[in-house]
């Protein structure tokens, strides 16, 4: 296997791995609380 | 003659797919006509490309608010979830997003087309690409960091005072149609709107200024420019290292798929040899060991072409 194949395995082993520990530790309702209310630092007011 | 068709073909079908990405990032149009935005369960996801999630349309997260967002919870949280995200995203397409699936590209590049004298890339702008890093840094990490660890207050450096997006996506549409936000409109709106129209001008003399000059997603998928699995790749074997792919393209490019690369594609059909495919698997066309070795010592030429990425 050559070093690009392995970095694209680690890569995809600890992005997955990743994924689902964030998962796990409530990143989507993380993402998900943020994401259904209006940012105001995004649209310029806060 | 062929080789122009091909190329226009391949513009346009990339545009359609620009779009439709657009459209389908904001495709709660309900939101436009009322003001308000998208509260379902694909908020919880990224898009892959920069689209406010402040945006009366956008129906999924915007992945750089996000990683503030994860990065404004530490130390108490790790941002596992996004940069899980944003590691397979750069893994499986890299800079292919920026390319076909981001719709502030498209907006740029359709500013772009606007006839006028343009502004020529040289070394000058390929030393200017570094500054998004800098932005990425500093605007994205570093500040949202440093009010997490000494303050606890939430504070996205880049949505705050840089992204154009969310002016142009969410807040200028928000604050027109809703008087609460017309109200509290105040320096911050007015620098935000001054740069995101200082921006777009600049993006109709100069190609892309914001994604090639500023933009920390572009930053972040570049990391992964080398090892990205679908790309527009160099067979080695038929590259005789013209340099025409490099001198066509109008981003800084140094040879093809490299960090300022944005997978457009549109070199395919300049190369004379036809060296560069799209595909996951690397191919050596093992017609001449000569041509190989002649191109990989050409690959260092200014002008530059390439052979395959290792």
């Amino acid at each position: 296997m050559t070093k690009q194949r392995v970095t694209q395995l680690a890569l995809a082993v600890c992005g997955l791995a990743f994924l689902i520990l964030g998962a796990a530790q409530g990143g989507y309702q993380t993402t998900m609380a943020k994401a259904v209310r209006i940012c105001m630092e995004c649209i310029g007011i806060g | 003659m062929d080789r122009r068709k091909n190329r226009k073909k391949a513009a346009f079908r990339r545009k359609c797919i620009q779009l439709a990405s657009a459209l389908l990032y904001n495709a709660n149009f309900a939101g436009f006509a009322s003001g308000t935005i998208y509260k379902g369960d694909p908020k919880g996801v990224c898009v892959p490309g920069l689209n406010c999630y402040s945006c009366p349309g956008a129906v999924a997260a915007c992945p750089l608010g996000s990683l503030q967002n994860a990065l404004s919870a530490m130390p108490n949280k790790l941002p596992l979830y996004i940069v899980g995200i944003l590691m397979l995203l750069g893994l499986s397409l890299g800079r292919l997003i920026c390319g076909f699936l981001c719709p502030f590209g498209l907006i740029q590049e359709l500013l772009h087309k606007i006839p006028g004298k343009k502004i020529k890339k040289g070394q000058w702008s390929r030393k200017l690409s570094w500054l998004k890093y800098a932005v990425l840094a500093v605007f994205v990490v570093a500040i949202p960091l440093w009010y997490a660890f000494t303050s606890g207050y939430p504070l996205p450096g880049f949505c705050k005072y840089i992204c154009p997006a969310g002016t142009l996506e969410g807040g200028i549409p928000l604050v027109a149609m809703r008087e609460e936000y017309r109200s509290l409109a105040g320096w911050l709106f007015t620098w935000k709107t001054g740069l995101c129209a200082a921006i777009l001008l600049l993006c109709v003399f100069c190609y892309r200024a914001f994604c090639r000059f500023l933009c920390p997603l572009g930053a972040i998928y570049s990391l992964f420019s080398r090892v990205a699995l679908l790309a527009f790749r160099v067979d080695a074997g038929k590259c005789d290292g013209c340099g025409l792919c490099t001198r066509a393209c109008q981003m800084d490019v140094a040879h093809v798929g490299d960090r300022e690369c944005i997978q457009c594609g549109q070199c395919r059909h300049i190369c004379p040899r036809g060296a560069i495919y799209f595909g996951w698997e690397r191919k050596q066309t093992h017609e001449s060991e000569k041509t190989m070795s002649d191109s990989a010592a050409d690959s260092h030429s200014p002008a530059g072409g390439m052979p395959e990425r290792q």
